[in-house]
Order: C-alpha cells, then sequence, then structure tokens
C-alpha cells in the first residue's frame, strides 16, 4: 500500500540509473523578488515515470523551464546524462498542454519539425520514413499527409507526441499534455503514453493537475506546493505494471489518490 | 389518454413535430439575383429622384445617361483610344507604388516588430506620420519629384505602405508562447525562429495589410493626378469635372474602381494560394 512519503530525492522501489537529477534547485526572481522554487530535489532514474501535480502557481512552469534549459536557477544543479543542463538539449523532449502544430505542415512535416530546424531540410527528408513509423505507432496511420485543421483534439496531441519523439529524447518533459482534451480522450491517451513509455524505455516527467492522471501513469508522485514552490511530498505508486483504465476501480488505486488528495489539502496551507 | 403501454420517453418522441428550419426568403435566391435586385432598385431610386428633380440635372444626371456613358468609355477604352492610355498611366502608378508600399512595408514591419531597436526608436516614429493626413504631403511630392509619373508613384506608396508596416509588425507577434517555447526548446536560431515561425503564423495579418494597400495605392495615385496633373485617369475625371460632365465623372469612376478590383483580386487569389489553411472571418470576408 501506500508507503512513500518520504523527502528523500530518491523513493524506495526505484531501481535503475539515475538519467536527471535536479539537486537543491532554487529560483528567485530578483525583479520582482519573487521565490518561486525553493530546494527542489528530484532524481528520474532510467525508465521511470515521474509524476508531479501542485495547484496553479506552485512553480511548475519554473520548474519545467529550468529543467529545459531555458531558465537557470539561481542555486543548485541540474544535470542530464551526467552533463550539466545550461541550455537546450537535444536529448530532451517537451510537450505542452496544447498540441501546437503549424496549419501550414502535414502532419509528417509537423513531426519531422525539430529535425529539421535542428539539421536542416535534408536531414529531415531522411526522417519521414521514421516519421511515418511513429504516427502508425500512435494510430495515425494514414493521416501523414493531413493538415492539422482536419485533426481532431486527440489525434493533433498524438502527432505532438511524434514530434517530441522524433529526436529521439532520453528524457520527455510532459506540461498537462492532455488536460485540454475531454475526459475519455484524456483517458485512452494515458493509456496510449503508458505504451509508447514501455515501448521505447523512455524516461518520463509529468506535470498534471489530475491525481488520478498522475497515479495511474506514474512510478512515483511528487505533490508540490506553493510559495515557494517545494515538493512537499513524494508517494511512490506500487500499482502493478502495465497499468490498466480498470484498476482506477480498485481500492489500492483509490487509497493513492485519497493520500495525494490530502496531502496536496495539506500543502496548500503548509 | 394515449395509448398506455408507451412509455413517457416514448410518447415524447411520437408528439414532438419538429418545426421545419426557418430560412429566411433571402437565403433561396441565388446571391447574383440579390446582388442585381439591390443595384436595380438603388437605380430606380436614383431614377426617381432625378424625375422628381430633387437635385439639379446638372449635379445629378439620369441613371440612364450614366450608363450611356459608361458604354462610349468603354467603347474608347476598348478601341485604344486616349482613354486607354491614360488608364494605363494609372495602372503603372498603382502598380509601382502598391509593389514599393509592400516592399518596404514588410521590412520596416520586420524593423518594427522583430526588432528592439525598431520597436523602441522607429515605432514611435510611424505612428506619428501614420496620423497624418498623407494625401496632404501631395504637393511636396510634386514639388519634389516633377508632374510625371514618380510623384504619383510616391503618394500611392506613401498612402500605401502603412496598412503593410501594421499588417506585418502584427503578424510577427501573432505566434503564440507554447509556439515560441517549443521553438526554443528544439533550440531554434532567431532566424529560424523568424521564417519557420514567426512570418508563415503572422500570413494572415500580412495579407489583411496588403489588402488595405491595394484599396490604398489607388486612392493614392489618383489623389496624386488631381493635385499633380499628369496624363491618368485621375486627370480625366478633374477635367471632366470642371466641364460639369457628370455622367463622364461617375462613368469614369466605375473604370477606376475596376483597377482597385482587380489589384485587390490578385492579392486575394495569392492569398488564397499560400495560406490555404486560414479560414477567414466575416470581418476579412468584408475587403473581399
Amino acid at each position: 500500500m501506500a508507503r512513500g512519503n518520504t523527502f528523500s530525492p530518491l523513493p524506495a522501489g526505484l531501481k535503475g540509473r539515475p538519467v536527471y537529477e535536479l539537486r537543491g534547485v532554487s529560483k528567485t526572481y530578483k525583479r520582482r523578488n519573487v521565490h518561486a522554487l525553493e530546494k527542489i530535489d528530484l532524481c528520474l532514474t532510467e525508465g521511470s515515470f515521474w509524476g508531479i501535480i501542485g495547484s496553479s502557481g506552485c512553480g511548475k512552469s519554473t520548474l519545467l523551464k529550468i529543467m529545459t534549459g531555458l531558465l537557470s536557477p539561481s542555486e543548485g544543479s541540474v544535470m542530464l546524462s551526467g552533463k550539466p543542463v545550461t541550455g537546450p538539449r537535444r536529448d530532451i523532449g517537451m510537450m505542452f498542454q496544447q498540441p501546437t502544430l503549424f496549419p501550414w505542415r502535414t502532419a509528417v512535416e509537423n513531426v519531422v519539425l525539430p529535425i529539421e530546424i535542428r539539421d536542416g531540410k535534408k536531414a529531415a527528408l531522411d526522417k519521414y520514413d521514421d516519421a511515418r513509423a511513429l504516427l502508425d505507432l500512435v494510430g495515425l496511420k494514414g493521416f501523414e499527409e493531413v493538415y492539422p485543421n482536419e485533426l481532431s483534439g486527440g489525434m493533433a496531441q498524438r502527432v505532438a507526441i511524434c514530434r517530441m519523439l522524433i529526436t529521439e529524447p532520453t528524457v520527455l518533459l510532459l506540461d498537462e499534455p492532455f488536460s485540454a482534451l475531454d475526459e475519455l480522450s484524456r483517458d485512452f491517451m494515458d493509456m496510449e503514453l503508458q505504451r509508447i513509455c514501455k515501448e521505447r524505455n523512455a524516461t518520463t516527467f509529468l506535470v498534471t493537475h489530475s491525481i488520478p492522471e498522475a497515479v495511474i501513469l506514474s512510478d512515483v508522485v511528487s505533490v508540490m506546493s506553493p510559495r515557494p514552490g517545494r515538493i512537499a511530498a513524494t508517494v511512490t505508486i506500487d500499482l502493478p505494471r502495465p497499468r490498466t483504465l480498470d484498476m482506477m476501480t480498485e481500492p489500492s488505486f483509490a487509497a493513492y489518490v485519497k493520500q495525494i488528495r490530502e496531502l496536496l489539502d495539506k500543502g496548500a496551507f503548509l | 389518454m394515449t395509448d398506455e403501454r408507451k412509455t413517457a420517453g416514448e410518447e415524447a418522441v411520437c408528439e414532438t413535430v419538429w418545426a421545419p428550419e426557418k430560412v429566411s426568403w433571402i437565403d433561396r435566391v441565388p446571391r447574383p439575383v440579390t446582388m442585381l435586385l439591390l443595384l436595380l432598385t438603388f437605380l430606380a431610386i436614383w431614377h426617381v429622384v432625378y424625375l422628381l428633380k430633387v437635385i439639379s440635372h446638372i449635379i445629378l444626371p439620369s441613371p440612364f445617361a450614366t450608363i450611356a456613358d459608361i458604354f462610349t468609355v468603354g467603347v474608347n477604352l476598348l478601341t485604344g483610344d486616349y482613354m486607354l492610355k491614360s488608364l494605363w498611366t494609372t495602372t503603372q502608378e498603382v502598380l509601382f507604388g502598391f509593389l514599393i508600399a509592400v516592399f518596404l512595408g514588410f521590412f520596416l514591419g520586420l524593423l518594427v516588430g522583430e526588432t528592439d531597436f525598431g520597436e523602441r526608436m522607429v515605432m514611435p516614429y510611424l505612428v506619428a506620420i501614420n496620423a497624418m493626413p498623407k494625401v496632404a504631403f501631395a504637393p511636396l511630392f510634386v514639388s519634389w519629384l516633377g508632374f510625371g509619373i514618380a510623384s504619383k508613384v510616391a503618394l500611392s506608396a506613401f498612402v500605401a505602405v502603412f496598412p503593410v508596416i501594421v499588417g506585418t509588425a502584427a503578424g510577427i507577434h501573432a505566434a503564440d508562447q507554447n509556439a515560441r517555447m517549443l521553438f526554443r526548446t528544439i533550440g531554434a536560431s532567431r532566424w529560424q525562429t523568424l521564417t519557420m515561425l514567426k512570418l508563415p503564423t503572422g500570413m494572415p495579418h500580412f495579407f489583411t495589410g496588403l489588402k488595405n494597400a491595394a484599396v490604398l495605392s489607388v486612392v493614392g495615385a489618383v489623389v496624386g493626378e488631381f493635385l499633380g496633373g499628369g496624363k491618368g485617369f485621375g486627370e480625366l475625371i478633374r477635367i471632366a469635372a470642371s466641364m460639369i460632365n457628370t455622367p463622364r465623372v461617375f462613368a469614369l469612376i466605375i473604370y477606376l474602381s475596376m483597377l482597385g478590383l482587380a489589384t485587390f483580386g490578385v492579392v486575394v487569389w495569392l492569398q488564397r494560394k499560400l495560406i490555404f489553411w486560414h479560414k477567414e472571418t466575416v470581418a476579412e470576408e468584408l475587403f473581399e
């Protein structure tokens, strides 16, 4: 049962090589004198899935910006595969709440965009077969040459997944990836995400507002509390893999959800 | 009472009679017909006003006289007479003026939209100049560039350039936060962000600017001709007006508007080709 609730950066039950390590990461915006993050410790091991949950304004987007190298931390270190993150990195894949597809590009052209930006048109052309294979992987076979305005929200978000995966990143950073979708599509996409992550042994960091989503997907869920943003508690989710939507009705699942909800309620007033 | 075996739900379904969707009579008439109807109504009112002599016949000619003159001018144009030459003069002025406005406007828009220098130092001046009544510069352009075509091209470009600047700058700012963030995380250079994100995203804004410019470039050229002479259509209108040949003035304006429509049409055609993904709003359609 729920036995996590530890402040250690490496929760029990997580094996494997550390891929992404944050040590004592703090961020203060000097000009506005805002203390956004305080002493964040995280350690993502290879192939693990780390969920993070917190109310709005708890510093999640600052944390993500630091993790992608768009912001530098005021204190602490961010290491990815043994090297400090100082700027945009090729081995990081990122996904947002909105699919952010470009309407003048077909699905497959959207997928190869990161390659085109980094290595040029020719390299992108060479990746078309990989891109088509990825679209096939997420169930979009036959939609390769379709423009985004003909895709549904869920389909567009799946194209965005492919765009994130085409560069073969070591780490996936997901910023509330399915929160713009309806409940049914969201459950479905969560399962798809699990399958894709398993297939590629991806190390994943998920920011979400949904407790059930965090629990059903993650190996570890961290609860963030706001002002300054810090990790109030970390819970190891000990449910068997692969997870299924049926698990959402099991008592153990409900217990995790309850535990995290309580932590959140407490965290908000800490 | 209704049949007892039916449940309440079934009853509701059975008894519901859907009202036929109301279609206004105007939707059932083909669009060209409705357009023609409005035109005929307008001409009829015009003719009634003419017959009642509410307004002097010197100022308001009969619609038939005007239509007759439209034919006269048309014949003159088709036979390649002096009117065609003067229309060609105005066309050249409009085309050159429009093209200069597009290129100059695009680069000024880039400067203002993309660079801090442009936004902080150039923009205030552009705003100030834009607030001026630009056609008032016509005498200046004439004294600088002479009575030939150059002064009209300059005025045309000057009047038409501002919507292009605004459209380009607005377009550059149109890309949303997520898209910019995506480009940053991928590690795109400034040039890549501009060419692969900001400019394509801004295309609809740019074309809105172009459409306004297409109309304004005709205004600029004709006003230039009014005030600076030359051989163009504006001069013909001025001469006809000074001879109180009102039907001729109307006829010439009709043909002049064709020039504006043609420029406009080319821009719209280009827009449909280039930004196929963009659905136009009602406001944008109004300019077509």
